[in-house]
This record gives C-alpha cells, structure tokens and sequence, in this order.
C-alpha cells in the first residue's frame, strides 16, 4: 500500500482522513470482538476465570480448557479468517468488474464449491475405507475447494483470449457454467439419501461449528496470505475504475492485475467457503458500507473490508451460537438476515443512480 | 464399502462401554431417547436432540439441535457425563472435539430391521449400566417381534405396500429400499411396492401406478398442521381422502379400494422400543383384523 502523505495538500472530496480513523477504530473494535467472542458461549466457561485461574498458577479444568483452546479460539480466528477472506473478495470483484453488484459468485468460486461439497457428501460414502480414512472429514472442505479452483480456472481460459481477459465474458460465461454446475450438482442430489440431504442444507446454511485446530491450519494460510496481498492491487483497481484503457493510458499493467485480483479471490472464496459452507452477503455488504462511510479508494477500500468483515463475521457468529443456545442457528442465516435488508435498503436509497 | 467403513469404525470401541455411575445423560438421536425412557432410566437425562419428541415428556429437556448439525460447545454447556448418539449424529468435527473433552461417547448402530433394534436396545442398556432392565427389555421387544414375524410368515401372498413420506403439490414422495419405512414394512410381513428404487425419492404418476400398491402407508406426524400441509388436505380424513382422489393413487388397487393407512410417524419409523408394537399395528392395518 502506498502511504499518504500527510502533509500533502488536502484535495475537494479526499476522505483519507475519514478512511484512517476508520481503519484505527476497526482494529480497536477486531480486538474487542475477538476478546467478547472469546468470553461468549453457550457453555459456562468464562474468560475471566479462566485466566484468574492461569494468574493464580492452577490448572485449567479439562472443560474449561477445551471449550476455549479447542472450541472457542480456533473459532474465532476462522471467523477472523473467513470474514475477511469474503470481504476483502467482494471488494476486490466489484473493483475488477467496476459493478457494485459483483461477488465472488460470478468467477464460479460458489458453484464450484458447492458442486465440491455435493459430490463429496453424497459420493464420500461410497469411497473405498482406506481413502475415507486417509482424508476423514477433511474430504467435503478439500474437494470443495479443488471444486472452487477447477471452476474459476475454466472461466479465467474461457474469457481469456491472446492475453486479455474479457471480464464481460466472464460474466457471461460465468452464469452458463454456473448453470450447468447446478445441474449437475441436482444430479447428484437425485442420488442422495435423506440424511445427506440434510447434510447438503445445512452445508449450504454455512457454520463455523466445525472449526478446528486442523481444520484452521490447512484453511487459514491461504485465506491470510490472499487478505494481506491484496491492498497491493489498489492503485491498479482505482486505476481501472476509469476504465480498462484509461488504466492503461496512466501505466497500469491490466492484464497482471485481472490476473492477481481473479487468482487472489479464488484462493481466498476457495478456502473460506471452503471450511464454513455457504455464507451470504458478507462480501456485498461490508464494501459497501466502508465506501459509505470513508470512499471508494481502494488503498483504505481493501484493508478496511478485511478489518470490518472479521468484526461482522465475529459477531455474526456469536448470534449464531447464542441466540438459541444450546442449539446453533446457522450463521448463513445470520448474515442473509442482516445483510438483506441491508443491501434492500442500498438498493433503494440509490435507486436513481442504478437505474440505467 | 459402506460395511467395511462401517466395521472399521464399530472395530475400535468394541470392548464393553458401560457408565452406570453417569447421572447427567444427553441422548441424541429420537429412538435412543425412546429407549432410556423405556429403560425407566429417564432421570439420569439432562438433554436430548431435537429429533426426540416421544414420549412427550422429552420435550422438556433441554435441546441441544438437530442431530446431525450439533455445536460442541451447546453440547458441553449441558454439562452431560454421557453422550449417548445415534449414528449419524454429528458433523464428524463436532463429535471429534467431544471425544477430546474427555467426555464419554457412545454410538448407537442403526439398523432397519429386528436384529438392529434388538442391538440398540443392547447398546444403551449396556451404556448407562442397567443390564437386568435392558435383558427385559430385550425380551420384551424380541416377543413381540417374533409375534409380528410369525403373523408375517402366515401370510400366504403377501401384499405390497407404497410408504408415502409426503403429498407435497400433489407430488408423491415415496420411500424405497434401504429406508426405516422399507424396514417395517417387511417386519410387518408386508411387500414395499418400490423395490427398485433406494431412499426416499419422488415418484411420477406413471411409478406409482406401476407400482401398483395394494395398500398405501402414511404418517401422521404429531403435529396437525403439518401433517395436513404435508398429506395434502387439512385433516387426517381430508387427507385420505385428497391422496385418494389423486389421479394417480387412485389408478392402483390401493386408491381404488380406499385401502390408505396412516400410522404415528416416530413410531412407525423410529426403530425404537415401539417397532415391535408397530410392526403388530401396521400387519394388523395391512391385512385386516386379527
């Protein structure tokens, strides 16, 4: 990211002073979510006890310890993970396809995972047991990922042609392979047997209820490594946001960044969705908010997305696992019930400008 | 493949499990549930799930979710010194982080048929230490069972039978082989209509006329508005008779005599403690009288 200056003269309609002090109050707010997030469950463990006891040099008591090493903590840095993967995605899909409607949706991330996850419920049982054991639950997240890749790669070679990608081609590509996929993928459902299919649902539904150390280790490192590279595509986004020639005219290298922005999004969707299923609205709705709030540059745009996207997602989550104690309401609900009428009421506070 | 899986996994916990000293149960799963009740040893139960509904006092422990989409930590919070799940309890994470809080957790193999719910009543006899209970138990169930078994051998012909899950649209949803529907159905000395077909599937109106039932099974599911949305009228009557009249159900010996069925539907397809008695029910509706 480049810094600004600042004692660069202030130009009419700079908010980087705004998209600053967003940034400060989003990493206060992370850490005060994670802590909450932390302290907050169904169970009756509670944070400050535990770390009294750890003050005081006693053991932790073996419920104590693993609701929060092995159930709370990798939870919430999933969350962390996950909410900043899809934000940061959503952000990055709007700036490339310059369309404020854009997800990760339109490179085939979800198709493709979610075809993954079908194939590997219904199909996974069928498999040889030296397989089965070998990948255990790991299967359904590792072939929902593979799905997730396989997808956007066949688009990227669809849409790419002598060295230029049309992402007006990949949008339309995307929408004819995202239809065969659920085709397909309502093949395989024939086939399923009534417990699988309520596997599928609630899969579909997302929750972070399975994270686990494993689980966070194998996810977590792409999802971090694509969040941390992508501020680096700001100024060729903000560039391109006057258009595909313009960016070109003033020395951004288009196709590199088409490149990096598509790869970025399908490692870090890939991963995220991934691991936590099918979570909704997150990706549109925290950009969104942010260009609100501070302005579309994406130099603040990108690394705000991550910041706010873990802290809705933190608090998503502790919705998800409180609310019904000591049942789970899948977190996509959570986030579909915010985020929808959210983005309706975007819609319609903008209607004069998207009415084209 | 999905028996040796299945073997491999039994394989490991395949010593005696028993807890008798465990006095806060969380039973998972609606038939296990079934069963410590009929153990008489509901008051060691701290928790179930939400697919236990029977008998009606369950539905005043605490809910811990839907079986298969269990939270660890909603779980934990009940503080239960016994998890007693059915297979298929999970996600597998879910179950995973359990078993590493040092809590005892039991499986309870599924099967659709007399050796299967004779086993379950084994397994969680065995599981909360009440041997002498669940011997009787065991009897118990096996004499009716044999009872139902030797009905269904007096049948010279038996008589096939269409296990609808749901009327939904005027869409048949009906249950094929490998289901817990196929699996009482043949206890009660009966035929499933839909022997090529696996799991529950919907039918066209072309299958079922194929099909040619002689009688058609459904279930009341507890709950009436439920079941009248699902069965497609907005009374048990009413609903017999819109499947009735439904073109297609109509066209088979079943629609055409009025020979529709409707039986509880945890009872006829939990394969708990009561399939012996459901399995009586049901040959008793199937075939008249005796």
């Amino acid at each position: 990211m480049v810094a600004i200056s600042p004692d660069m003269p202030r130009i009419d309609g700079d908010r980087s002073h705004r998209a600053r002090l967003t940034c400060r109050v989003l990493v206060v707010l992370l850490l005060a979510s994670s802590v909450l997030s932390l302290g907050w469950g169904a169970s009756g463990t509670s944070l400050t006890r535990a770390v009294s006891d750890l003050l005081a040099g006693r053991e932790l008591a073996v419920q104590d310890r693993v609701v929060l090493l092995d159930i709370r903590l990798p939870r919430v840095l999933m969350g962390i993970c996950v909410g900043a993967a899809l934000a940061v995605s959503g952000a990055l899909m709007q700036g490339l396809f310059r369309n404020p409607l854009a997800d990760p949706g339109l490179v085939g991330v979800s198709s493709g995972a979610s075809l993954g996850a079908i194939l590997a419920i219904v199909w996974g049982a069928a498999l040889p047991a030296s397989v089965a054991g070998i990948f255990g639950w790991y299967l359904v997240p590792v072939v929902a990922f593979v799905g997730s890749w396989v997808t956007t790669l066949t688009l990227y070679r669809i849409a790419t042609r002598r060295g230029r990608t049309s992402v007006a081609t990949m949008l339309l590509a995307g929408i004819a392979l995202g239809a065969i996929l659920s085709a397909v993928a309502g093949l395989v459902i024939l086939r399923a047997n009534d417990s699988q299919l309520r596997d599928l649902t609630f899969w579909g539904l997302g929750s972070l209820a399975g994270s686990n150390w494993p689980k966070l280790l194998a996810a977590a490192p792409i999802m971090v490594l694509a969040v941390l590279s992508a501020p680096a595509l700001a100024r060729g986004l903000n560039a391109l946001a006057l258009g595909e020639a313009a960016a070109g005219h003033v020395g951004i290298r288009v196709q590199r960044v088409k490149n990096r922005a598509i790869l970025t999004v399908a490692a870090a969707t890939g991963a995220a969705v991934a691991v936590s299923g099918g979570i909704g609205f997150v990706g549109i709705v925290v950009p969104h908010l942010l260009r609100l709030a501070s302005g579309p540059d994406h130099r603040w745009l990108l690394v705000n997305s991550g910041l706010l996207g873990a802290v809705m997602l933190l608090w998503a989550d502790m919705a998800s696992r409180t609310l019904i104690a000591p049942a789970e309401l899948p977190i996509g609900i959570v986030t579909a019930m915010i985020g929808g009428p959210f983005f309706l009421w975007i819609l319609l506070r903008n209607r004069g400008v998207l009415d084209l | 493949m999905k028996r040796l899986a299945l073997a491999l996994l039994l394989a490991a916990p395949a010593h005696a499990e028993t807890y008798p000293e465990a006095s806060r149960v969380l039973a998972i799963g609606g038939a296990v549930t079934e069963l410590v009740y009929a153990l008489g040893e509901q008051d060691r139960l701290v928790g179930r799930d939400t697919t236990s509904n029977w008998p009606p006092e369950a539905n005043a422990l605490t809910d811990v979710g839907y079986m298969r989409a269990l939270s660890p930590e909603g779980v934990l919070s009940v503080s239960p010194d016994l998890i007693l799940a059915e297979e298929g309890a999970g996600p597998p994470e879910a179950v995973s982080v359990l078993k590493s809080a040092n809590l005892p957790y039991v499986t309870v193999a599924e099967g659709y048929d007399a050796a299967g719910v004779l086993a379950k009543v084994d397994a969680v006899a065995e599981a909360l230490g009440v041997p002498e209970k669940g011997h009787a138990l065991h009897e118990k169930l096996a004499a009716q069972l044999t009872d139902a078994e030797s009905k269904a051998k007096a049948v010279g012909q038996p008589k096939k039978v269409l296990f609808v899950l749901s009327l939904q649209g005027g869409r048949v949803m009906a249950g094929g082989t490998g289901t817990s529907a196929d699996g009482i159905i043949r206890l009660a000395g009966a035929q499933n209509a839909l022997a090529d077909i696996q799991g529950y599937k919907p039918l066209t109106d072309e299958a079922v006329i194929k099909a040619a039932p002689d009688v058609i099974l459904m279930m009341q599911r507890g709950d009436a508005k439920a079941d009248a949305t699902a069965n497609g009228g907005d009374s048990l009557e009413a609903a017999k008779q819109s499947a009735q009249t439904m073109p297609a159900i109509a066209q088979t010996p079943a629609g055409r005599d009025g020979r529709i069925v409707i039986m509880d539907g945890l009872k006829l397809l939990g394969f708990g403690p009561r399939t012996g008695e459901a399995a009586i029910e049901l040959h008793g509706l199937v075939y008249g009288g005796s």
